[in-house]
């Protein structure tokens, strides 16, 4: 009967979403009356396992093993099947993140457990269990029965929140039974941004477009990005044009992230840039154009030119700092 | 070498989304059907794949589950260069039903490597192709960010949280590709329109293969109140209303 959620460390660290997941884990076990169990694979310390008590993970279980520090979905998967078997566990909830996506499918396929992704909130309903998600790229919401013994769900970034609830861990060992022969894929090579806030970790993004006219006119982006320790990102036509990374591009056919606060300056919104943002919590829009989309989708606006606008805003918060 | 590219049908990005039935069904009425957007780059990948002498690839295949009414987008795929198009007659049920109907085609007609796009623009689920590699056992890689086949040695990228990581893996798999993959979608030349016609387009009865989930309304999202504007010269009030009122700062 338990819920197990799959609590997915990077190079032995819990992030936010890791902790949104205990967080949302515990309220869902709570009212289906039954235990939590939240599973780490890795090399992860205890002292780093102890802090998922803070959100209510009385129990974990840890596959403290070094072959298992890289992601390979097959065998993860395997994983959270066995224990999902051990432990008699009828939901198995998933972050939606890049790990998410590869594992979430292949526990769906291994339990035959109906599996719908990117929830956004605590079942509607427990009998029939019903889900609500975003569809359409987030222009409606569907709600999904599923029908199954056992499901799988992944929870969708910022759904939820952090939820303290400290609780003391009792951490068990866990040993699957994994074939050799299932480890097919080998990172050859790694590359990690260093000194950068990761984007999709981002709680605060400053985004630009085309309205900054040149990419020599980044920097007030950039100064306002260090002075609220946010990450940068920009629209498609901007991405396209080599003015910044691929990496940095927010979008339908981007990133789709869903800060605390976006700031858009110089950004039209087109339909398939707001597909990317329309989760975040709160929108801040600069522009020249007053009938530019995207206050239609913003909290706040501001009318004017960003060469002018984004440094008085950083100015603004270094004040309010000090 | 053969690729299998998988196709979703979906609605064209700029639809206007609406419901039917008290909101029970999806309103397709005046709606332009495109090939889902990442299967669209997927396929493009595939046939750059082929057209490169530097590797065995040979045969680009597409595979849809669905109804009649998604043979014109699978003639649009091959227009865009596609060697032959599979159709399974049956309504899409779920990502599982999906995964499974594709993997029973598999098991009778082998292919090295299935491509399938990270999601589909219309339920987003996001589940597929990663579903495909489980239904056969297959290694498969998410998130996949280029795939190279020189001389037949596979190289793919996968992106992770602010990075990447090359990896090494062997046929068949599964690659689940975004964004990166390649530059630009194919678009058909009238050519290629023209030889679409000639192609096959085999249409497969449904595999018995279980229902596990199914979509019981939908649900518009609630009005946005309006943008509340802020003088430009005034960047303290915007600081002080994301602090106390948003609260985001």
């Amino acid at each position: 009967m338990s819920v197990i959620a799959f609590a997915k460390n990077w190079n032995g660290k819990f992030k936010n979403s890791s902790y949104e997941l205990v967080s949302y884990t515990k309220e869902l076990a709570n009212k289906l009356n039954t235990n939590l169990v939240v599973l780490s694979i890795g090399e992860v310390s205890n002292d780093e396992l102890n802090t998922l008590g803070n959100y209510g993970a009385d129990k974990v279980v840890t596959v403290n093993d070094p072959k298992l520090n890289t992601l390979t979905s097959r065998v993860y998967a395997k994983v959270i099947s066995q224990l999902a078997d051990k432990e008699g566990a009828t939901v198995v909830v998933l972050s939606d993140n890049n790990s998410g996506k590869a594992i979430a499918p292949r526990v769906s396929v291994q339990l035959k457990a109906g599996m719908v992704a990117a929830v956004q909130e605590i079942p509607v309903s427990f009998n029939p269990f019903i889900v609500k998600k975003r569809v359409f790229s987030g222009k409606a919401f569907g709600h999904v029965q599923i029908d199954s013994e056992k499901k799988v769900l992944t929870i969708a970034k910022n759904c939820f929140g952090l939820v303290e609830n400290p609780v003391d861990v009792a951490i068990e060992d866990f040993t699957p039974e994994v074939d050799a022969s299932l480890f097919k894929v080998q990172v050859v090579e790694e590359e990690e941004q260093k000194n950068k806030v990761i984007l999709s970790d981002a709680d605060v993004v400053v985004s630009a477009g085309r309205g900054m006219r040149s990419p020599e006119n980044w920097a007030p982006v950039e100064e306002l990005a260090e002075v609220l320790g946010a990450a940068t990102a920009c629209s498609r036509p901007v991405s396209d044009e080599g003015w910044r990374g691929h990496e940095e591009h927010v979008g339908q056919t981007g990133k789709v992230i869903a800060p605390n606060l976006y700031i858009a300056a110089g950004i039209s919104g087109a339909i398939q840039h707001v597909a990317g943002i329309s989760r975040s919590k709160c929108i801040v829009a600069i522009n020249t154009d007053p009938e530019a989309p995207i206050f239609s989708v913003a909290d706040y606006g501001i009318v004017g030119d960003v060469m002018e606008v984004l440094p008085k805003l950083t100015e603004a918060i270094r004040n309010s700092k000090s | 070498m053969k690729i299998l590219v998988c196709i979703s049908n979906v609605p064209d990005t700029t639809t206007k989304v609406k419901f039917k039935d008290d909101h029970t069904s999806f309103d397709d009425s005046g709606v332009q059907w495109i090939i889902n957007p990442w299967d669209e780059l997927a396929l493009t990948r595939a046939l750059e794949l082929k057209e490169d002498a530097g590797n065995s690839v040979n045969e680009i295949c597409v595979i849809h589950v669905g109804a009649a009414s998604a043979d014109a987008t699978l003639r649009k795929a091959l227009a865009i260069g596609a060697d032959k198009a599979i159709r399974i007659d049956a309504c899409a049920a779920d990502a599982y039903y999906v995964a499974g109907q594709i993997a029973e085609y598999l098991k009778e007609n082998p292919f090295d490597i299935v491509f399938s796009g990270i999601e589909s623009s219309d339920y987003n689920g996001s589940s597929v192709g990663a579903m495909i590699a489980e239904f056969m056992d297959y290694p498969g890689i998410s998130s996949v960010t280029s795939v190279n086949l020189d001389d037949d040695d596979i190289q793919l990228t996968r992106a992770i949280p602010g990075g990447k990581q090359v990896l090494k893996t062997e046929t068949p798999f599964v690659a689940v590709v975004q964004k990166g993959i390649t530059n630009e979608p194919r678009i058909p030349a009238m050519r290629g329109i023209m030889m679409a016609r000639k192609k096959p387009l085999e249409v497969k009865p449904a595999a018995e293969i279980e229902i596990l989930t199914k979509s019981v309304k939908f649900e518009l999202p609630a009005e946005k109140g309006a943008c509340k504007m802020i003088e430009a010269e005034s960047a303290e009030q915007l600081v002080e209303l994301l602090k106390n009122e948003a609260k985001v700062l």
